[in-house]
């Protein structure tokens, strides 16, 4: 085996004795100025939620993995796309969101984490990446980025023990007087505006001439993609956007989208959730439908490509 | 015939035999009078000066009536989600193993909704100090039984008394964390005399040394009032402290390092 990283690298790995006691150790390393992250998977997550709010609260930047697996409750171990309402539309307690990226590939979900961080860092934000369990067990080729020198500097807000002549530095998300905390709300939603403004990503999969787009994240826009790939061999015009930031959403892409498309399909394996987001962007141009498998099933290609024919039919 | 002399010819510095705690800073105290608390804070905040902690020291206050320590107390802090502080001071002590790190919470927070926390981190052997409040109830929130509420003692959520068949025992986390290898140092001191609260600085003073070992978790555990929760005067809730609460938790080491001889804390009586 090789050398211990927490020998040769400096980082602290540890295993916690729940996952609350995980993201409130999340929450003290961050505190501190320190890159830190957590991983588990749905149920888990939940069990995270109440440290996640008090991070955001904070302002504290921390990189989160939820490897989703189906529910509701203990569910299944296998591959789900379920959780997307708790990772974009709050899961915790409070007016606030995570930075979401949604990983398609090892790759991406390599690369995510330091582009997590980086995000995490520039917005004092949690982020969390969104995967399901097939990536998560997925054996692929991926190449490793040299990493990045370590600053060693501490960010100017962390607990680092107070130097004569500076403030103490409070790491916290309580503030009583009801005044001040709209303040720090209406402080909060300017930062989610600029991220809304500065940080949509996403990616195109022959959309050009598309008469049908899927909307697809993760493991379903993988799907997706053969999907379009079918439907093209039989000359259908299908498309694929896929969403690699779920907050902030690609809507003002799918919106343009929307004007020349004939039905728009949001593939997810979930009962619908990511749907909702779709079809506000779209905004009632084109018809806007759901599929996918849930409970640990996955949809494939032909079965995507059969619902949008039959929806081309109903039309 | 003398002079007649004002308060002012007094104040001169060879008159001074006390001063405010150099590190306490100028917000006014939240507490109910009579509440350990405010003595609690006081003597933690001359321990970290006269230790010279102030550059290193990272505090983490809970949630509860001392949820606002971090206002008084003239260091870097982390405020904790209820029950959570030994979780923030594993990770930041892991990751700044050169700081003094401490956790500063009530019978609520760390015996019952943080009670994992505090077990799993003391057994882990973390290399901080936490500061235990014990007044056997929940002050805050209008003085409802705490896990450590003794036996027929009354609360707004046992109005008759805590009837141990209904309602279960008291906890007694102290005692229990003292049995764990990973602990180094627990005691359990009172700040209702003058008396005691020379012993628990004392004690705090000898957690705060022995930290700096980094040899184990250091637990202090103050038995404290809550005249207000207690519906007591703070002269009687001392006296009903002492009477009730000091039989049910003796006072005392519970955990000495053996055989004691990495430190001479030296006495501060």
């Amino acid at each position: 085996m090789e050398a211990n990283p927490a020998e040769t690298t400096g980082m602290v790995v540890l295993q916690a004795e729940s996952e609350i006691a995980a993201i409130n150790m999340v929450y003290g390393g961050a505190g501190c100025g320190k890159k830190v992250m957590t991983t588990s998977s749905s149920p888990g997550i939940s069990l995270m939620q109440e440290g996640i709010t008090y991070i955001a609260g904070a302002e504290l930047p921390c990189l989160i993995v939820n490897i989703v697996r189906g529910g509701p409750g203990l569910g299944t171990i296998q591959p789900a796309q379920s959780d997307y309402f708790q990772a974009v539309k709050g899961g915790g307690h409070g007016d606030y969101h995570l930075i979401v990226l949604a990983p398609a590939s090892v790759q991406e979900m390599a690369d995510f984490v330091e582009l997590g961080f980086e995000l995490a860092f520039r917005y004092r934000n949690p982020v969390m990446m969104l995967s399901d369990g097939a990536l998560g067990q997925m054996m692929e080729k991926v190449y490793l980025n040299p990493q990045k020198e370590r600053s060693g500097i501490s960010p100017d807000w962390a607990t680092t023990g107070k130097p004569p002549g500076r403030e103490r530095n409070i790491i916290t998300s309580l503030e009583l007087d009801s005044a001040k905390q709209e303040l720090f709300n209406l402080k909060l939603i300017e930062k989610y505006n600029e991220i809304r403004e500065k940080e949509v990503r996403f990616e195109e999969y022959q959309c050009e001439d598309a008469e049908y787009l899927f909307v697809a994240y993760g493991t379903s826009a993988r799907i997706c993609q053969k999907s379009v790939q079918l439907a093209r061999n039989e000359g259908i015009r299908a498309g694929l956007l896929r969403p690699v930031t779920l907050f902030p959403f690609p809507e003002k892409q799918i919106s343009r989208l929307a004007e020349k498309v004939k039905i728009i399909l949001s593939v997810e394996m979930s009962a619908g959730q990511m749907i909702e987001d779709v079809i506000l962007a779209v905004g009632g141009k084109v018809p806007v439908f759901h599929f996918g498998r849930m409970g640990g099933m996955v949809q494939t290609p032909e079965e995507v490509l059969d619902f949008l024919k039959l929806k081309i039919k109903e039309a | 015939m003398a002079e007649v002399t004002g308060i002012k010819d007094y104040i001169r510095p060879e008159n001074l035999v006390y001063s405010k705690t150099r590190l306490m800073t100028d917000n006014v105290l939240h507490y109910c009078p009579g509440c350990g608390h405010s003595t609690a804070h006081r003597i933690l905040a001359e321990i970290i000066d006269e230790e010279g902690l102030q550059q290193d020291a990272i505090g983490i206050s809970p949630v509860g009536c001392s949820v606002f320590l971090y206002n008084y107390i003239d260091i870097d802090w982390q405020e904790a989600a209820h029950g959570r502080a030994p979780a923030l001071a594993t990770a930041i002590k892991r990751l700044c193993p050169d700081k003094f790190v401490f956790t500063y919470q009530g019978d609520g927070d760390l015996a019952a909704i943080g009670t994992s926390e505090t077990i799993h981190s003391c057994n882990r052997g973390e290399n901080f100090l936490i500061i235990f409040i014990n007044n056997g109830i929940y002050g805050m929130t209008g003085g409802q039984m705490a896990p450590t509420t003794i036996p027929g003692m009354k609360s707004s959520t046992s109005p008759y008394g805590r009837d141990t068949v209904r309602m279960g025992f008291p906890l007694k986390i102290t005692d229990i964390v003292a049995t764990l290898p990973g602990t180094y140092y627990v005691s359990r001191q009172s700040v209702h005399t003058a008396l005691n609260v020379r012993r628990a600085k004392r004690a705090l003073k000898k957690a705060v040394q022995y930290q700096s070992l980094n040899r184990g978790t250091c637990f202090v555990e103050i038995v404290s009032n809550c005249p207000a929760g207690w519906k007591m005067t703070p002269v009687e809730a001392n006296k009903w402290l002492e009477e009730n609460m000091l039989p049910y938790y003796p006072l005392g080491d519970l955990k000495v390092p053996q055989p004691e001889k990495d430190l001479n804390p030296g006495s501060t009586d």
